[in-house]
């Protein structure tokens, strides 16, 4: 990328237009986690809308253990560098130290993630304070407002990441789409009950009645392993999926990534499913949710 | 009207479409480009679209649209792949050849220098809010194109919305602010062509 960026006369960055703007950009797309420059090489070829650079892919922390941190800046320079398409990295929820990290890097999103290991166990970092903008995980709708009322312009439903097992993602994004549809219908005065009931603001909860949609771009992460588990999400009300280790843990990385981009785009039509599913070889071999130790979708609050 | 509904921020062109009076398809496959009287290239990730457009088999159908100067509008990443000459691309990324015009992707940095300011689009009257994401510079423009919109910057003023026949880019994003003269335009142009 040219350096010489041209300063425009009068002009106002970081303002919500054009945080959630960005996230309306990779609506349809898929974001990848990649752990090096030459995944994201190959994230960016299949047609990723965005790469996500994190040190381990989530079945590799659920298998390592210890400590998950904010990744290397070293490394997260390195795959700005090899590719064109925005570049995302993970901050720990709580850590403001290491998102202004990741916002000094010139990072395109921050995602606040309950994948690596929680850094304080009462707030969220206050999203508001920064330009760069955040995306947080939600297993419900009014986790989804509170994230939201703290600055988040993104959501995606957290799924279990690192498992393979698409189960979970589903049922919060049923969770979330089916109190968006309940609000859609309720009259004003249940608006105050809901508002109490999810723990959060009523102003939210007044905007999703009257737009019948979340105020920010819903996309889904969290177990997505197939074409099929992509095209599922989406008809379930995602606007674009997160693919953590499913491309890279599956037996043909370029093949999967690239079936994966085109099952979202085509998530209604099954016969274009049915074709990039064919001949992927091995999908990543997932885990059953009953034999986890650790539930990554229970980080936050 | 159509608006390329492969990725990216089909819906609120969709909407600014409707506001105009206009009925809209979202274009996914080649066939439904047929019967429409415009196009709109929205934004999102111009790599993606690239490769999702030949997946698709829509690229030689939209190439013949550009190529015979139907009305067209792109924005962000719909004006990239409407220019002749694209800079910091990936050489095998499409490129429609609709407008004169060498692009730069990504030319005002990095999401955090992305911003909000007003344009000077004198044929459409007073200025115009105008939000830019991650969003190209149009770094040269040919006789033939004709430049619209400026934007004031530190090094003189700068296009960064064009015009060539019946095609139309931006290098902002009119569809996400609720001024639509720039959907009115196509809307015009289309009625004429």
């Amino acid at each position: 990328m040219s350096t010489d960026a041209i300063i425009p006369s009068s002009r106002t960055t970081g303002t919500v237009r054009v945080k959630r703007g960005l996230a309306d950009m990779l609506r349809g797309g898929v974001i990848m986690d990649v752990v090096n420059p030459m995944q994201a090489k190959i994230a960016e070829d299949a047609g990723a809308v965005a790469v996500m650079a994190l040190e381990r892919v989530p079945s590799d922390i659920r298998r390592d253990g210890g400590v998950a941190r904010m990744s290397d800046p070293e490394m997260i320079v390195e795959i700005q560098a090899a590719v064109s398409i925005p570049v995302m990295a993970k901050a720990r929820i709580g850590h403001f130290a290491e998102a202004q990290i990741l916002a000094s890097l010139d990072v395109d999103y921050i995602d606040e993630s309950e994948v690596l290991t929680p850094a304080d166990e009462a707030n969220h970092i206050d999203k508001w304070n920064f330009d760069v903008p955040f995306v947080c995980g939600a297993t419900n709708l009014g986790e989804a407002l509170r994230r939201i009322s703290e600055g988040a312009c993104m959501i995606r439903s957290k799924g279990e990441a690192g498992t393979g097992n698409v189960v979970e993602a589903v049922r919060h994004l049923r969770s979330i789409m089916g109190d968006i549809k309940k609000i859609g219908v309720a009259d004003e005065v249940e608006l105050y009950q809901w508002a109490k009931e999810l723990r959060a603001p009523l102003e939210l909860i007044q905007e999703i009645a009257e737009t019948g949609s979340l105020p920010v771009p819903m996309f889904c992460a969290g177990g997505i392993a197939t074409p099929a588990d992509a095209s599922l999400v989406m008809q379930l009300g995602a606007e674009a999926c997160f693919v953590g280790s499913g491309i890279f843990k599956s037996s043909q990385p370029e093949i999967m990534a690239r079936a994966i981009v085109e099952a979202t785009t085509h998530y209604e039509d099954a016969s274009v499913v049915a074709k990039v599913s064919t001949g992927l070889g091995e999908a990543m071999k997932g885990l059953e949710l009953a034999t986890l130790e650790t539930r990554l979708a229970e980080r936050g609050w | 009207m159509g608006v390329l509904a492969l990725q990216g921020d089909v819906r609120e062109h969709a909407a600014a479409l409707r506001r105009v009076g206009v009925t809209v398809v979202l274009v996914k496959r080649p066939e439904q480009l047929e019967g429409l009287s415009a196009i709109v290239l929205p934004g999102g990730e111009s790599t993606t679209l690239s490769m999702l457009l030949e997946s698709s088999r829509i690229l030689e159908p939209l190439s013949a649209w550009v190529n015979a100067g139907r009305p067209t509008l792109g924005t962000c990443a719909g004006l990239v792949m409407l220019a002749s000459n694209i800079e910091d691309g990936r050489a095998d990324q499409a490129k429609l050849s609709g407008l004169g015009i060498t692009v730069r992707r990504n030319g005002f940095g990095r999401q955090r220098f992305s911003f909000e300011t007003s344009v000077e689009i004198p044929s459409l009257g007073s200025p115009m809010e105008a939000v830019f994401i991650r969003a190209p510079r149009i770094v040269d423009v040919e006789q033939g194109t004709e430049i619209l919109g400026v934007l004031e910057t530190e090094a003189g003023a700068e296009a960064v919305c064009v015009q060539k026949g019946n095609i139309v880019g931006c290098s902002f994003h009119p569809e996400l602010t609720d001024d639509v003269r720039i959907h009115q335009l196509l809307v015009d142009i289309a009625r004429c062509a």
